[in-house]
């Protein structure tokens, strides 16, 4: 069987500029995909390829085994960052207008979720509510893929965790996922991951394949701003951890130097974090 | 109590109570953050501590007006100045000495990744160099209280990290930092956590205190429970967290040592079968 969706060897160049390199992507039935990047690494010039919306410049794409058209799009869910509700009509005008264009049967009841909402216009109602329908909306005709952009941007902790929890089911009902995030927080939800940086893919895999053996130092002190402003002088790129710092990507040997007398100070290697790892990966592909 | 910040702080806006008895410890050299999803209340407390926004009642402690940098969620920078022409602008209304305005403003920007868009329009930058150079404006007159209202929502990770230097920077230079943030991950690197949800204190205090003071324990399993068990479960990396009252007597149950989103959850479930149960009492 095919992928869900797939690019092979991809890119795209807009005048002299090369927005997407080489990039391979596939997405199977049942997986979860994170597309995660910096502002400019291709990530919406990827999708809007797979949607069929741009064409590649070379390279090839394809949906469901074929090239994306009219007939693959009805088999997919898109909830884009802006969620692509209408703003004056209600929950469930949207949530009919969604079923005319699908050529769904109407009169469908509003899924449990959404149902307290159906009367409540869109534009007055809490972006956490909105992103729900909005959920909703792109499930209701059971997509094969689904393709989410930011899904969880401005959502609380109780609320982005039901989300998931919907972006889950969908999987386990046998939709592949593809899911863009700037929160790397959010990344432990995929099933795999690819990390893009300046049009290429820099890595994939799952985190703890991509994290590898990737360490960082913790540093305590009695001052964590004298040891800021210590790691600072040194030239080292040091981060605020609660009531202490990390130094990703450098040994301890060299922070305790940098430290010098520091009162208090203490230092000790701990893996590092996906974000750290990101931004190695980051640092050395830009 | 030392430091700034709100005792009993609530806000009504007409008949809607927008915060509920709030408190807010904020020290100098700290970064606290403001955790809470959309219409939690964080503008509002945020508001206040500015003083931009006055209490129904409670009480606020606050420097005087020039000793407080204020970003509000909307930016408040000049699209149509260059970069350093909003810094100048700043400067000047701050009446900061000159020259050494234009030192911090320099720096910052070399630190913040915005040495190469100095002579840009603010209009043309990107989101992420827009909240950059919106802190920057906020910190440049070196301030006893810094309030931030989302500053990092929406930007990518690299905008991020330059961000989030900027607020060490300038709580390492003894600022008291409030920020607002919808994430977890950001509140686990601040000092200080105050979870608001519609309004009222979820949780506050360090992170790892949060999570020690979680009440009952976490399990860790294969699938949704079903029933009324499944109001206390949740998804998380591929499994499910169930919060039970006690240990389960169960063979095999695996239990998970919780962290701030774990405890932050567990809060916010906690509330949600309290209020069932009030409406049903």
């Amino acid at each position: 069987m095919s992928p869900l969706a797939e690019a092979s060897n991809v890119t795209k160049t807009f005048g002299g500029f090369t927005a997407v390199k080489d990039v391979n992507l596939r997405v199977e039935p049942g997986e979860i995909v994170g597309l995660l990047g910096a502002n400019g690494a291709g990530k919406t010039t990827l999708i809007k390829m797979l949607l069929g919306l741009t064409r590649a410049t070379s390279g090839s794409v394809a949906l469901f085994g074929q090239p994306p058209s009219r007939q693959t799009r009805s088999r997919l869910g898109y909830v884009p960052q802006g969620l692509g509700l209408y703003d004056d009509l209600t929950t469930a005008e949207n949530m009919a207008f969604t079923a005319k264009v699908f050529n769904e049967a109407k009169n469908v009841p509003l899924p449990e979720e959404i149902a307290r909402y159906a009367g409540d216009l869109i534009g007055s109602m809490s972006l956490g509510a909105q992103r729900r329908v909005a959920f909703a909306q792109a499930l209701s005709h059971q997509p094969d893929l689904l393709i989410l952009d930011e899904p969880t941007s401005g959502v609380d902790p109780l609320g982005r965790a039901r989300l998931w929890e919907t972006i889950a089911d969908a999987a386990d009902a046998g939709a592949g996922v593809l899911v863009t995030t700037h929160y790397m927080e959010e990344a432990g939800e995929c099933g795999r991951l690819v990390i893009m940086a300046d049009g290429v893919v820099v890595a994939a895999g799952t985190a703890s394949d991509i994290i590898g053996s990737s360490q960082a130092t913790v540093v305590e002190a009695d001052s964590w701003a004298a040891a800021f402003s210590r790691c600072e002088a040194a030239g080292l790129a040091v981060a605020l951890a609660g009531r202490g710092l990390r130094v990703p990507g450098v040994d301890p040997a060299k922070v305790r130097l940098a430290l010098g007398d520091l009162p208090g100070a203490r230092v000790r290697q701990v893996p590092a974090t996906l974000e750290e790892r990101f931004f190695e990966l980051v640092d050395a592909g830009g | 109590m030392t430091g700034w910040g709100t005792q009993d702080l609530t806000v009504r806006y007409g008949k809607k109570t927008a915060l509920a008895k709030v408190t807010l410890q904020a020290q100098a050299g700290q970064v606290t953050a403001v955790v809470g999803g959309d219409g939690a209340g964080k503008t509002t407390l945020l508001r206040c501590l500015a003083g931009t926004l006055a209490p129904t009642t409670g009480t606020v402690r606050k420097p005087a007006k020039q000793r407080i940098g204020y970003l509000p969620s909307s930016s408040g920078i000049y699209p149509d100045l260059t970069v350093l022409e909003n810094l100048d602008f700043r400067a000047t209304s701050y009446k900061l000495p000159r020259q050494a305005a234009r030192a911090r403003a320099e720096e910052y920007l070399d630190r913040a990744g915005l040495a190469d868009a100095k002579n840009r329009l603010a209009g043309q930058l990107s989101g992420g160099m827009r909240q950059k150079l919106a802190v920057i404006a906020a910190m440049l007159h070196q301030p006893d209280l810094l309030v931030l209202d989302e500053p990092t929502t929406g930007v990518d990770p690299v905008s991020r990290s330059g961000l989030w230097w900027l607020i060490a920077r300038a709580a390492a230079d003894g600022c008291a930092v409030v920020l607002a943030t919808t994430y977890l991950d950001e509140a686990e690197r601040c000092a200080t956590v105050l979870v608001l949800d519609a309004g009222t204190a979820l949780a506050a205090g360090p992170s790892d205190e949060i999570v020690a003071a979680m009440p009952g324990v976490l399990c860790r399993v294969a699938d949704k429970p079903a029933g009324e068990a499944a109001r206390r479960a949740w998804r998380r990396g591929g499994r499910w967290r169930v919060w039970l009252e006690r240990p389960p007597d169960t063979p095999g149950a695996e239990l998970v040592t919780p962290d701030l989103q774990d405890a932050v959850t567990v809060a916010a479930i906690a509330r949600e079968i309290t209020m069932t149960k009030e409406v049903a009492a």
